[in-house]
């Protein structure tokens, strides 16, 4: 217990977890427990307690995973599942780079705790080619050269795909409103807007 | 590959990569046992820490320590006199807001964020001074000459000409901003071998940071950084908190990640300074300049001195027999500016072409015919020719194409429903600089190149450009081409900045290049082969499987020294201003350059395209505003630091006078990465004076300024 005793700053959420539980296990096999804080177990089995499960698919792979709470969905692709093609920008949902699409819709994956995606299906840039077939979006940015850095450009290109998915991509001025969301600082913005509006032009399914 | 995207030459041989996610930049890469570092920071100007009561945030769960300057492992370099100004961690004292002054490190990204949040820091508060503006006024504060006093002809001889311009054009801070957060991965092992995985612009420049700070030998440590998210100019430097994360590394024996978040981007990684300039302009009735003054005042730090050019081109953008400038810096209690692109130039611009258009307007000249009749035809500061210069095909050329002669020159004399529209030009300039660079080639048997330098690429398309520069003099097509870089074993090449890579490192592949066909030819002969033989058949006849060189390029062309070399560029732009709201929008763009021989056709129009983009935002949007009460930045973010979105920029025509240099390389192609952005942002605001009459000398022009000026 001493251990728990020396944090200063006040109880948080995670010492009540933390003693309410070693508390709960005192009175079956109080040895036992206090052996195990002294160990520092105490920490391993607060995390236990602190982890909630999550079962999600992301692109099309099913995961069953358990997260702490605090972790964004960003951070849990980037850090977790070492899918490293989202990417962090800000972390307050102000620059687009972060966006996937969870069922369909995108999303900054910043702003969305991974635990509240439980049984949705996300999609990154990793799952969006066909294996090694480009999806038609990400050819037309090759094609006009949308990007330079490359930093922005799994968002802007998650981003894209829903523009034209939602029906926003009717004109230049639509797509520019509708992809407001995203921001590149390299400045590839017209070749991302030919890029899209050639691929909604050519009609193919996407 | 099974693709059935068809890749043009032209496009970037790092576009897969990108475009699918693949592509790995600094933060990305997986090490065993990798750790997490985020920093506290100060949270008061100036002053002293007292104490730092970290034991709520050691204790708390996965962490693995907390350092700061009361237990910061020995750092050779630091310890020494001299060396970095600001040691992260070696002192006790505040220099800015904002200042790193622990790194807690965890097992976990949320856990390393919680307990920094736990960490409590006492100070002892000290006076400060953050505010630019009326330190220009003040006499009591220091103000230290950036750069020496220039003149040529009589001092201030505007001031006795016929027609006279004397204004003053003041701008805020800006700030780089790209797009990845700044950060290192530090990975210090037993044997004190040191890998980092940075973001940086110059991986040799990194490497010898580390070296230096911790005082072992350069070969000791190993700099990665093959993708970089953009720099700007912010990553042409090792910033304290890498030292410090290596320190963590060193301290914890353990690799550690640290990425910064975005509103520490605004204080711990540089900044375009805040800057006040004075343009005085003499010229007579019939449009000649007579005279032209600049002086300048540039916002610095007051631990590390910072200047950039701001004054250079009013020495010899225009004919005038009479120049003089003067650059100021003024020390504040703010982290250190650094270079932004376009550094100085970019701001030196927007005065002088704003003045330069007020000049026009009030000798009642087309602006165009104003600038065309004092262009010099030799540099007038060196008096020696320009290497090359296309100004006035530039200006003929970007005038057809927005359609200059629908401007009138009197303002607000076109109208859309509730929109004034107005046309303005400006001119940018910078110096075309080459250094000295090394690139190995590796001429394979089967058919394809490899080409080595330790250079970067930040976004322009470094291994793009070399790839075509190596295909054209070798026959041999980009994609059995390739260029590796961002790796500090490489073959050593300068830093990515001042528009110089093409011209150095492509100078050095072109030697390279020359060597290797040289070896063929020799291979050639001597196995009685006709000297036109594929190298490929030559070396098969010669059982050889490769081929290598490692070419040193020449810093310049010995003829340089009798040349004056620029490139340039013309901003031609179109703004609509909303008459009841007082928004501008940009409504066409036409850029031109002039900057020699284009390498690359595609990735050249795009580094145009974004410096128009950067001029949208140095123009319209982008302002980081302090309060001087308390010295700290109040929009610290993208939602309030506003840079250009897609809804801001509309279509842009880029135009290149696309000549070879007869002096500056090899390739005769100029940089042109700084004069994207040169000059842009004169362009916007002599729009917007014509659109509506106001004249804007202070950035970004907001509606309120449009409204009330």
């Amino acid at each position: 217990m001493a251990e728990i005793d020396t944090n200063q700053s006040g109880d948080t959420r995670r010492d009540f977890l933390k003693k309410s539980t070693l508390i709960t296990a005192l009175s079956l096999t109080p040895l036992t427990v206090l052996k195990a804080a002294d160990n520092k177990v105490d920490e391993q089995f607060a995390e236990l307690f602190e982890k909630i499960p999550l079962n999600l698919k992301v692109n099309n792979k099913p995961f069953s995973l358990k997260v702490e709470p605090r972790v964004t969905l960003l951070d849990l692709l980037r850090e977790q599942l070492r899918l490293t093609g989202t990417k962090k920008g800000c972390d307050h949902g102000q620059c687009g780079a972060c966006t996937v699409h969870v069922d369909g819709v995108r999303v900054n994956s910043c702003l969305s705790l991974a635990v509240m995606n439980e049984g949705k299906s996300i999609t990154t840039i990793e799952g969006l080619a066909n294996g090694d077939v480009l999806h038609p979006m990400q050819a037309a940015f090759i094609k006009h050269d949308g990007f330079q850095c490359g930093y922005c450009t799994p968002g802007q290109i998650m981003s894209a795909v829903a523009c034209i998915r939602e029906g926003h991509a009717n004109s230049k001025e639509e797509i520019r409103e509708y992809m407001s969301g995203n921001i590149c600082r390299c400045g590839a913005y017209p070749n991302i807007i030919d890029a899209i509006q050639e691929v909604k032009e050519k009609g193919a399914a996407i | 590959m099974g693709n059935l995207f068809f890749k043009d030459e032209n496009d970037r041989v790092d576009g897969v990569d990108k475009v699918t996610g693949k592509a790995k930049y600094f933060a990305e890469y997986q090490l065993p046992g990798l750790t997490y570092g985020v920093l506290v920071t100060s949270t008061i100007t100036k002053g002293k820490i007292t104490a730092i009561d970290s034991k709520a945030a050691s204790g708390a769960p996965g962490v693995l320590g907390v350092l700061s300057h009361l237990n910061k492992p020995s750092v050779a370099g630091y310890e020494a006199e001299g060396g970095a100004k600001l040691k992260i961690f070696y002192t006790d004292q505040v220099l800015f807001n904002g200042q790193p002054i622990a790194l807690v490190v965890a097992d976990t990204f949320e856990r390393a964020t919680f307990a920094a949040s736990l960490v409590k820091v006492t100070y002892e508060k000290g006076a400060f001074n953050t505010d630019f503006e009326k330190s220009i006024k003040d006499a009591s504060v220091k103000k230290l000459q950036g750069a020496a006093p220039y003149v040529r002809g009589v001092e201030n001889a505007y001031k006795t000409a016929e027609v006279q311009v004397e204004q003053t054009y003041v701008m805020p801070v800006e700030t780089h901003n790209p797009m990845e957060l700044h950060g290192i991965i530090a990975d210090w092992r037993p044997n004190d071998q040191v890998t980092v995985y940075a973001k940086t612009q110059g991986v040799k420049a990194t490497q010898n940071t580390i070296a230096g700070a911790f005082k072992i030998p350069a070969e000791s440590v190993q700099v990665n950084s093959e993708f970089v998210g953009g720099g700007f100019g912010m990553a042409l430097r090792t910033w304290p908190l890498e030292i410090a994360t290596v320190m963590a590394s060193k301290h914890l024996k353990k690799p550690v990640k640290l990425v910064i978040t975005r509103d520490q981007m605004f204080t711990m990684v540089g900044n375009r300074p805040a800057a006040h300039q004075k343009i005085g302009l003499g010229a007579t009735k019939d449009g000649k300049i007579t005279g032209i003054t600049h002086t300048a005042f540039g916002q610095s730090s007051t631990y590390e001195n910072f200047t950039e050019g701001v004054v250079n081109m009013s020495k010899f953008m225009y004919s005038s027999e009479n120049v003089n400038t003067n650059y100021y810096i003024v020390p504040l209690d703010m982290s250190v500016p650094i270079w932004m692109r376009g550094p100085g130039e970019a701001t030196g611009a927007f005065a002088l072409e704003s003045a330069i258009d007020e000049m026009a307007h009030a000798l009642d000249m087309d602006p165009l015919d104003f600038r065309i009749k004092n262009d010099p035809e030799k540099d007038p500061a060196q008096n020696r020719p320009f290497s090359s210069k296309y100004i006035k095909e530039a200006y003929k050329l970007g005038s057809a194409k927005i359609g200059w002669d629908k401007r009138k020159n009197k303002p607000r004399s076109i109208v859309e429903g509730s929109w004034n529209v107005g046309y303005g030009v400006s001119i940018g300039v910078f110096n075309a600089g080459r250094g000295r660079a090394s690139v190995k080639g590796i001429l394979k048997a089967d058919g394809t190149l490899v080409l080595q330098s330790a250079t970067s690429d930040i976004g322009p398309g470094t291994g793009t450009g070399m790839g075509l520069i190596a295909s054209k003099l070798m026959n041999i097509p980009t994609d059995k081409i390739t260029f590796e870089l961002g790796d500090s074993s490489l073959p050593p090449a300068p830093s990515q900045g001042g528009s110089a890579t093409l011209s150095t490192v492509g100078s050095a592949v072109n030697d390279v290049c020359v060597a290797l066909k040289a070896t063929i030819a020799e291979l050639a002969a001597n196995s009685n082969m006709d000297a036109t033989s594929n190298f490929v058949d030559v070396l098969k006849k010669n059982n050889l499987p490769m081929i290598e060189k490692t070419i040193q390029s020449s810093q310049n062309n010995p003829d340089a020294k009798n040349y004056s070399m620029y490139s340039f560029s013309i901003h031609f732009v179109q703004v609509k201003v909303h008459q009841l709201t007082g928004v501008v929008k940009v409504s066409k763009i036409v850029s031109v350059g002039d900057s020699g021989k284009i390498v690359s056709p595609k990735t050249a129009r795009s580094q145009m395209v974004g410096g128009a983009v950067g001029g949208i935002g140095m123009a319209l949007t982008e302002e980081a505003i302090l309060d001087n009460r308390y010295g700290r930045y109040v929009n610290n973010n993208f939602a309030d630091y506003h840079v250009p979105v897609h809804a801001d920029v509309p279509e842009v025509d880029v135009i290149f006078i696309d000549k070879p240099d007869p002096i500056v390389n090899p390739m005769g192609a100029k940089g042109m990465g700084e004069i994207a952005i040169i000059g842009f942002a004169g362009a916007v605001a002599n729009a917007v004076f014509n659109a509506t009459g106001k004249r804007i000398r202070s950035l970004p022009i907001t509606p309120d300024k449009v409204l009330m000026g």
